[in-house]
């Protein structure tokens, strides 16, 4: 530790610090513009000068370090001030010069309200301006379907270009030019790759970057602002919704370490235009082979005509990859009063929750990545199924000593890896020790074996699954403080499900059997769009869009989109969380629970809980773990030794990626209009790239 | 100084290639390099694209060259821009014309050569003459403020000019013999114009 005076106060400090670091653990605020916590240090924005005593002239505290100042002559400790008249006049000198070249336009700036160069200017601008000439003008870009450029704006701290080679792991953006005449691009201008594109708008300090879906949408002051939480993907980012009256206007990060950082991928931050269009406002009934718009009561009466002439055995539900904790419970508990085990949620047949937790979470945690040295992906693209938590594996790449080995599809990842194979072969060939990458397991302290969806999804998914927990208690992945086994799942309602027991009980049907024909008379879809339903069959549809579900289903009833009610999702990791109500569904739709509920009562069979908070309770005596928001119920190397010893043999066949259309996963964004746009211009990329 | 950009693209070529003897050149530029950081040598080989390619780097050259430096396209182009001695446009086929426009070279008459070259060239830089033969830019000192007023014409100087001397300069360079580099009044590199005036005497 270093000791320091800044503004007269002793602090002791880490000497890797920089100045700016230290300043800010003593309290004193530092305007800056081009430095950012999560990127390398450019310090060419000169904003957060301060006065280091002894030296002629104010240093840039961002790029000097806490090592690199000099003790007084009598050893004293360097003394720092940033509040003295000196350091004043400095800022507001570079503040002139930023704003000589920046145009007037805050009015009709996007950025307005929650700009730092707005905020900083109220601190050390003049109201006055001695500069005479023209203003600097520069040529608008174009850089794809989310990212809108005003490059008069631009104040060249080169965040962005840091921010998409460093983090993003696509370095398309550069500063062409010098001096005056620099300008921030892509190369011709092309659209820009990355799956994390968005945040260049967040992480922008001005308004150069903005967002194209959000152009001249709204005011920051007029939002209402809801902590939630994200279910395009199985990471569970933490979420800020911002509503205006019951519209959502837009999606930002919300800062979690453990989670996402502060980076959200562009489908969680762009997918909500998908929350207005072809949205089930009203319940609807097939009759004569149509839909028609029906109340709620003839709906319910429709099913509950049905279900009185079935076998409770031949009634089952499948809950699809946005369905909360709450009403897959509900809808779990509804089917109990059948007598029915025929439960399944989309994707998890591989998975046996009776096995405990550690067979089906992702046991090294989401930024356990960061203390790993070795990592092999069993048929997983990170990139696509989990964009933000391939930054964090990026990030740990990028630190060094870290190997990555892949069986699957070979793909742009963002980093290197040794691409062993294509499918169960090779595993079962490393098993075996026939592969080096084996060795660089074993060696390795703390290694991961990561079984993605693409894995498990498939019919011998819990042959994978085993073969892949015998794998990681072969190279020694589990040991006392490290769980080096991981599934990472790409749907937010899969670990939840699971954790609840909704999964095949006492003799049930998987979802592989429940979609064959002839299997089940009855089925309730819960927001499950991606599975195709057997014909014959009399079809639920408990969900928000009109897709696929619902254009199969016998019966509509509309339910809530995930920032239209409070419900719990439980991430790939385990990690409990609550999404907050932003805004309420649309025209008669309700809450998912309260629907499953008010249909027990018509059906005959009335759930015991009427309000959430008594559900809640119910669900929390059930799975305990449940109530505690935030926090991971660890599972136990045991529970991986009973996975492993299940056995059974994996059929020879390549991995196929899982997620063809990142842009495309799930009801809401194959409403988005924006999404549309960012597949069409991907796919553009990939035939380019093909040719 | 202005903006810099790419040649329009109907003056681009679809492609570039480098010659074998350049090719050996770049191997052994990034050979020069621990491996992995071979994107150093990328000053290097912009430099030998542009002498291959009649003084100018093409949209087709940059790409050839992150390639081949393993380097994003944007990384490249970020050099190429930034260099101002990276020519982005067709120059002028027998002569490209740098004149210094600095303060020694302005006040010995710069500003006569800059009216040579509107005159007879074209009445804007960085434009091809009618017959594609010439084009001009000022330029920065280029260090040889002695002989000022100067000019450079690929890789020699010509200095000590006047109006008339770079006429016959220019001259030369259209009918395909151009004069010899250096001072263009008679006098020796860089000594007094009336001759030596130490170190006559040898011993």
């Amino acid at each position: 530790m270093t000791k320091l005076i800044i503004d007269g106060k002793e602090i002791d400090v880490p000497p890797e610090y920089t100045l700016l670091q230290a300043c800010e653990a003593a309290g004193a605020e530092i305007p800056r513009f081009c430095y950012h916590e999560r990127l390398s240090i450019a310090g060419n924005c000169r904003m957060c000068l301060v006065e280091v005593k002894g030296g002629p002239k104010p240093v840039a505290s961002c790029a000097w370090g806490v090592r690199d100042c000099r003790p007084g002559p009598k050893g004293e400790p360097p003394e720092i001030s940033t509040r003295s008249p000196m350091v004043k006049k400095a800022r507001e000198g570079v503040m002139e010069f930023l704003l000589i070249n920046h145009p007037l336009d805050c009015p009709i700036c996007d950025q307005g309200g929650e700009c730092d160069l707005q905020d900083q200017a109220m601190g050390y601008g003049v109201d006055t301006s001695r500069f005479a000439e023209n203003k600097r003008a520069v040529e608008d870009k174009y850089l794809g379907a989310l990212v809108k450029t005003s490059m008069n704006r631009c104040i060249q701290c080169t965040r962005c270009v840091r921010f998409s080679a460093e983090v993003a792991g696509a370095p398309e953006m550069g500063a062409t030019g010098r001096g005056e005449d620099m300008e921030i691009t892509t190369y011709l201008e092309h659209a820009l790759t990355s799956e994390l594109q968005g945040n260049l708008v967040d992480i922008c300090p001005v308004g150069a970057l903005t967002s194209k879906p959000y152009a001249f949408a709204a005011r920051p002051w007029e939002l209402g602002k809801t902590q939630s939480i994200d279910v395009m993907d199985g990471i569970g980012s933490a979420i800020r919704v911002d509503t205006r009256g019951r519209e959502v206007m837009r999606v930002l990060p919300r800062i979690n370490e453990a989670v996402n950082e502060e980076w959200i991928s562009d489908k969680t931050r762009h997918v909500v235009d998908g929350l207005r269009t072809q949205r089930l406002d009203r319940p609807y009934i097939r009759e004569a082979g149509k839909l028609r718009a029906a109340s709620w009561s003839e709906a319910f009466a429709a099913i509950a005509a049905k279900a009185a002439r079935t076998d409770g055995k031949r009634i089952g539900a499948i809950a699809g990859d946005l369905a909360g904790v709450e009403e897959m419970f509900a809808l779990k508990d509804l089917l109990a009063k059948f007598g029915s085990g025929n439960l399944a949620v989309q994707g998890g047949d591989a998975f046996d929750p009776a096995l405990g937790r550690a067979s089906y979470i992702f046991n090294p945690t989401l930024a356990g990545v960061e203390q790993a040295d070795a990592l092999l992906i069993i048929g997983a693209n990170p990139r696509k199924e989990a964009a933000v938590f391939n930054a964090r594996i990026r990030k740990r790449w990028r630190a060094g000593g870290f190997k990555i080995g892949v069986i699957g599809a070979k793909a742009d990842l963002t980093y290197d890896y040794d691409h062993l194979g294509a499918g169960t072969e090779t595993l079962g060939e490393l098993a075996a020790g026939k592969h080096s990458f084996m060795d660089v397991l074993k060696n390795a302290k703390h290694p991961i074996i990561l079984v993605g969806a693409g894995a498990t999804g498939r019919h011998d998914g819990a042959a994978i699954l085993a073969a892949a927990a015998k794998l990681a208690l072969d190279v020694g992945a589990l040991k006392d403080g490290w769980n080096g086994f991981g599934v990472l799942h790409e749907s937010a309602s899969r670990v939840g499900a699971l954790d609840i027991g909704f999964a095949a009980t006492g003799g049930g049907l998987n979802a592989a059997q429940m979609t064959t024909f002839g299997t089940l008379d009855v089925l309730f879809l819960l927001g499950a769009d991606e599975i195709k339903a057997p014909d014959g069959t009399f079809v639920v549809y408990i969900g928000t869009h009109g897709d696929r579900g619902a254009h199969r289903a016998d019966v509509i009833l509309p339910a809530a989109a995930y920032t239209e009610k409070s419900a719990i999702y439980v991430n790939t990791e385990g990690r409990v969380q609550m999404t907050g109500r932003a805004a309420f569904p649309p025209g008669e739709a309700r809450e998912d629970w309260a629907v499953v509920r008010a249909l027990s009562e018509a059906l005959g069979k009335k759930l015991g809980y009427d309000s959430l908070a008594a559900l809640r309770q119910a669900i929390f005596k059930a799975v305990p773990h449940l109530i505690r928001l935030d926090q991971i119920e660890t599972g136990s190397a045991d529970q991986i030794k009973k996975l492993a010893g299940k056995g059974g043999t994996p059929e020879k066949a390549p991995f196929k990626p899982l997620v063809e259309d990142f842009y495309l996963t799930n009801p809401i964004a194959r409403a988005s209009a924006v999404m549309a746009e960012c597949s069409r211009l991907a796919s553009g990329q990939m035939l380019t790239a093909a040719e | 100084m202005s903006v810099r950009r790419l040649a329009p693209k109907e003056v681009q070529p679809a492609s570039f290639a480098f010659t074998e003897e350049n090719l050996a050149f770049a191997k052994q530029q990034i050979a020069k390099y621990p491996a992995g950081r071979q994107a150093s040598a990328v000053i290097a080989i912009l430099w030998r694209a542009q002498e291959q390619s009649e003084g100018w780097v093409s949209e087709a050259a940059i790409r050839v060259i992150a390639d081949m430096l393993d380097m994003p396209y944007i990384r490249v182009l970020e050099v190429a821009t930034f260099y101002t001695m990276f020519q982005l446009a067709p120059v002028g086929k027998k002569a490209h014309v740098q004149v210094c426009g600095t303060t020694p070279c302005r006040l010995r008459g710069a500003e006569d050569l800059i009216h040579v070259c509107e005159s007879r060239i074209h009445h804007e830089p960085f434009h091809l003459s009618k017959d594609g033969n010439f084009s001009w830019e000022e330029v920065e000192c280029l260090g040889a403020c002695v002989n000022a007023p100067m000019v450079l014409i690929g890789k020699d100087t010509y200095e000590d000019l006047t109006k008339d001397s770079f006429g016959k300069v220019l001259d030369g360079f259209a009918s395909g013999n151009p004069p010899k580099p250096g001072p263009q009044n008679g006098r020796q590199f860089s000594a007094p114009i009336t001759g030596p005036t130490t170190l006559k005497e040898t011993t």
